[in-house]
């Protein structure tokens, strides 16, 4: 295959993925199940894009299509793990056939709690790396 | 000092951005993360040069291929939930304990554990880590354990031990 085939079969496989993450975003049950579907196949599908942008173009703009690749990779579970943490912190309520939920517990510890805990995330802002 | 330590990577990066080596975009390279460095430096706990170590290289370059099999594994996993007509998921928060010990490790943990088969980190408080999980099997952490997160805890102790 010429270099244009393969660029283009890359993408084609990309915007299967991300179709794919689309229809589970609107066939889910809620929030959580729709993050799933949102981080992997949007990160995947996206990359196959940019790989095939890379292997279209090559040269310099392969090099930046490379290093986007390594920051969606890097920022997308960072994103779906703040979202997924902040929906259920303010009471987003799960799917009603949820089986077990073990995070429950912890975050009525964490609001019930007679002085209010101080948040790992506050605590990590004030801390310099050791 | 210490918020300095990723300057060359962010260099790095850079150069591979502008992919040119013109002393003009070098310079405006250099003062870019000078600033990136001063503003978010002390977030940043990776010196470039212990991960140079060729354990670590070794390592790095044995858990890529890994991790990328199950990342395409995710995704025709969820791909099968979401177009099959009855969506047949079992969905559920488990709690499981890592035995990494740094930071860092714990991080690429979680987040590898988000992007492979129907899982999704929700919290990383000290060494439990809290998950979504669209297909609960099992009953037991040690269970959970197993299935979720044991095949990347052992790559990931080789390189940050």
């Amino acid at each position: 295959m010429s270099s244009e085939a393969w660029a283009e079969t890359l993408i084609l496989i990309g915007v299967l993925f991300d179709l794919l993450g689309t229809i589970g975003l609107v066939r889910l049950p809620d929030v959580y199940n729709r993050l799933q579907a949102g981080t992997k196949c949007v990160t995947l599908g996206t990359c196959f894009i940019l790989a095939g942008a890379a292997v279209w173009a090559g040269g310099a703009l392969a090099m930046k299509a490379v290093i986007c690749m390594a920051f969606v990779l890097l920022t997308s579970p960072v994103g779906a793990h703040a979202l997924a943490r902040s929906a259920y912190r303010s009471g987003v309520a799960a799917w009603e056939g949820t089986v077990v939920d073990d995070y429950r517990g912890h975050v009525e510890r964490l609001m019930h709690a007679p002085t209010p805990m101080k948040d790992e995330a506050t605590a990590l802002a004030q801390t310099e790396i050791a | 000092m210490k918020r300095f330590a990723a300057f060359p990577l962010f260099l790095l990066v850079w150069m591979g951005l502008t992919w040119s080596l013109h002393w003009q975009d070098l310079l405006a390279g250099v003062l870019v993360s000078l600033v990136v460095c001063l503003l978010v430096g002390r977030f940043v706990a990776l010196s470039v040069l212990p991960m140079l170590s060729p354990r670590r290289i070794f390592w790095t370059l044995v858990y890529l291929p890994f991790f990328f099999y199950h990342c395409v594994r995710a995704n025709l996993d969820v791909a099968y939930r979401v177009l099959h007509p009855d969506t047949p998921i079992r969905p559920g928060f488990i709690r499981v304990e890592t035995t990494l010990p740094s930071r860092a490790a714990r991080v690429i943990l979680a987040s590898s554990i988000t992007l492979t088969p129907g899982t999704l980190a929700v919290d990383l408080v000290d060494s439990s880590l809290y998950i979504h999980w669209i297909n609960v099997r099992g009953k037991t952490h040690a269970d959970y354990h197993r299935a979720v997160v044991a095949p990347f805890e052992r790559i990931l102790k080789e390189i940050f031990r």
